[in-house]
């Protein structure tokens, strides 16, 4: 870890508050992520995970603070030119372009890397061709990685749940990024789906160098594979450290199941 | 790779031989009431080049323009003016004997490009703010700039105003109609096969994930929009050159449903399905003219007919005659459905690894 820790972050995320009209979703969040992290995010429903991540996205603009990507500052940045500097993302309620194949949902996921003006696509000339080679292999390879290259000429709406779960986060890696932004990967899984996921997750990582930041319900998953995790509730920071410290964190568990009450203590 | 156009360009010649071909050919058929079969002909080119343009907006971009009709009539006058004003009279002017004949289909090129430069640039002008609003809102902000451009066209004396520009050079042919259908359903299918088409169909499905995924959908919808409407201005050039004849009126909204149904008959975002849409909503007026032999009444019974067809067609197959298919798409699919069509169910039903799986 003190390797990482020298290293520049990936993102840094400073005293972030956004307001919806009176509703503050979220509060003072900080977050820093550096290359080749794996950090959770937890926290009960409506905690404001998923609002952290559409401003990281740039989905959402925050009312206060600032976040930097690379060094760059976002502020004013569309989600489109935040992918491009090397964030990419799933979404909690899949989206992927249903009436689509699934090769096609990968390579539209790699766009930012295979441009090229309509009048080279019109003359196919050589740009064409070349960035259509690379387009088609590159989604080959992830479909293979997670095993959906049988299916890349089906519609992404046919697949099943879980290789639509997996077939987002191939999507989102085609971007090439180098942080990958997972909400609730697991969600709608079964165990043994969920156990290959994590070891999924792994390997990316290692394979591809990435840092990845998860939000997830599934403690198992968050406690298994996550470096470091964030707990927020009610918009608010509540703890942060590594699973260990989180586990026997009695702010933590409060947030979760409520205060102790006494006689219910063994 | 490195000559990578010199088959296209060959193809291409070919193309423009075989359409010379049948221009000469369809010029001298012996067959009385030809020039009634030509008309129709014409009108189904210029019909594929509106379908097929609209299609690019509407089907693969998903963002649904009411103004086709308005950027035709841009394209229409634009071009007219220039051969009505200077093309026409200066060939007019040539001493007898001189080669007329190229220099007038080369002004009629450059004035077929202008009219479709012109209707891109206010395609531009009219979908850089408007394309920020969505479905109905867009639709009746595109409808609206469409009736402002004919209003405006009624305006102009220059143009003829209310009167019509009538005395338009009819230089407008088969082989320029169909030579510029051809060019865009090459452009559109080599458009959708690309990077450029990916970005529109992601557009079209979500918006949100399109951006997630980089793609920038404001530069991306507008592209879409000016492409369309580039073509629905040579159409419109076509048009007018071919009537010899323009009007304000040939391009109210009525003309811009028209196209919509042919696009929503083949089944947006199929081209193919376009082609085919087109094909039919302007044969099938034609064709119903019969029918007034055996139904006596006063009044034409061929558009209610029209339209009951249309209705009976769209509760049938909602989604359009081809869908989001291609044509070879459905029917490849045909051939090999029944088998594949159980399985897929099946893979669906089982959610992957759960019981042997079923193999046929």
């Amino acid at each position: 870890m003190s390797a990482t820790e020298q290293s520049a972050p990936l993102l840094e995320a400073s005293n972030v508050t956004i307001r919806f009209g009176g509703l503050t979703a979220v509060s003072d969040f900080n977050l820093t992520i550096r290359p080749n992290e794996l950090v959770g995010l937890i926290g009960p429903n409506g905690a404001g995970k998923t609002t952290i991540f559409n401003m990281l996205t740039g989905v959402y603009k925050p009312t206060e603070g600032s976040i930097v990507v690379g060094g760059v500052a976002t502020g004013a940045f569309k989600p489109y030119q935040i992918t491009k500097l090397g964030v990419a993302r799933t979404f909690q309620n899949i989206r992927l372009f249903k009436e689509l194949t699934v090769l096609d949902n990968v390579k539209i996921g790699g766009h930012i890397h295979y441009v090229y003006s309509g009048a080279s696509a019109v003359l196919h000339t050589t740009d064409f061709k070349k960035a259509e080679v690379i387009a088609e292999k590159e989604a080959m390879t992830l479909l293979e990685i997670f095993g959906l290259e049988h299916r890349a000429g089906d519609y992404a709406r046919n697949l099943p749940y879980g290789d639509q779960r997996r077939l987002e986060i191939a999507r989102a890696l085609a971007a090439r990024p180098k942080l990958l932004l997972l909400d609730e990967p697991a969600a709608g899984l079964n165990t043994g789906e969920t156990i290959a996921l994590m070891a999924k997750i792994h390997e990316i990582r290692d394979r591809f160098g990435l840092a990845i930041l998860l939000i997830e319900h599934n403690m198992e998953l968050v406690m298994g594979i996550c470096e470091r995790i964030f707990v927020v509730s009610y918009g608010k920071t509540i703890a942060h450290g590594t699973p260990d410290q989180i586990q026997d964190d009695p702010v933590v568990i409060e947030a979760y199941l409520g205060e102790p009450v006494p006689e219910a203590g063994s | 790779m490195k000559r990578w156009w010199i088959r296209d360009l060959l193809l291409f010649i070919l193309g423009i031989g075989v359409l010379i071909g049948l221009q000469w050919a369809l010029q001298r058929i012996p067959i009385n009431g030809i020039a009634y079969y030509y008309r129709i002909l014409i009108l189904i080119g210029i019909n594929i080049i509106l379908a097929v343009s609209l299609n690019i907006i509407n089907g693969h971009a998903g963002q649904f323009s009411m103004g086709h009709a308005g950027f035709m009539a841009i394209g229409a006058y634009a071009s007219a003016f220039l051969t009505y004003y200077y093309a026409g009279p200066y060939i007019e002017k040539l001493p007898e004997g001189t080669n007329r004949w190229i220099l007038q289909n080369v002004f009629f090129l450059g004035a077929l490009l202008v009219g479709g430069l012109a209707a891109a640039v206010a395609g531009y002008l009219v979908g850089l703010p408007s394309l920020r609003l969505r479905g109905d809102y867009l639709a009746i902000v595109t409808l609206g700039f469409g009736e402002i451009i004919r209003v405006l066209i009624l305006n102009v004396e220059k143009l003829g105003a209310a009167r019509g520009l009538s005395g338009v050079p009819a230089w407008g042919n088969f082989f320029w109609v169909f030579l510029f259908a051809w060019i865009t359903v090459l452009v559109s299918m080599r458009l959708v096969n690309s990077s450029v088409g990916r970005a529109f169909l992601a557009v079209r499905e979500d918006e949100i994930a399109a951006e997630a995924m980089g793609v920038d959908t404001t530069h991306y919808k507008v592209q879409a929009f000016v492409i369309g409407s580039f073509f629905a201005g040579i159409a419109g050039a076509l048009f007018g050159h071919y009537l010899a004849y323009l009007n304000p009126s040939m391009f109210q909204f009525t003309k811009s449903f028209e196209v919509i149904a042919m696009v929503v008959l083949g089944g947006m975002g199929s081209i193919s399905g376009s082609i085919l849409a087109a094909v039919l909503l302007t044969f099938l007026p034609e064709g119903l003219r019969m029918i007034k032999e055996y139904i006596p009444t006063s009044s034409d019974p061929r558009m209610v007919i029209y339209s009951i067809m249309l209705i009976v067609l769209m509760l049938t197959r909602p989604q359009g005659l081809l869908g989001r298919r291609e044509l070879w798409e459905v029917l490849a699919r045909r051939k090999d459905s029944v088998k594949k069509e159980t399985r897929d169910e099946d893979a669906g039903k089982l959610d992957r690894g759960d019981g042997p799986a079923v193999q046929g």
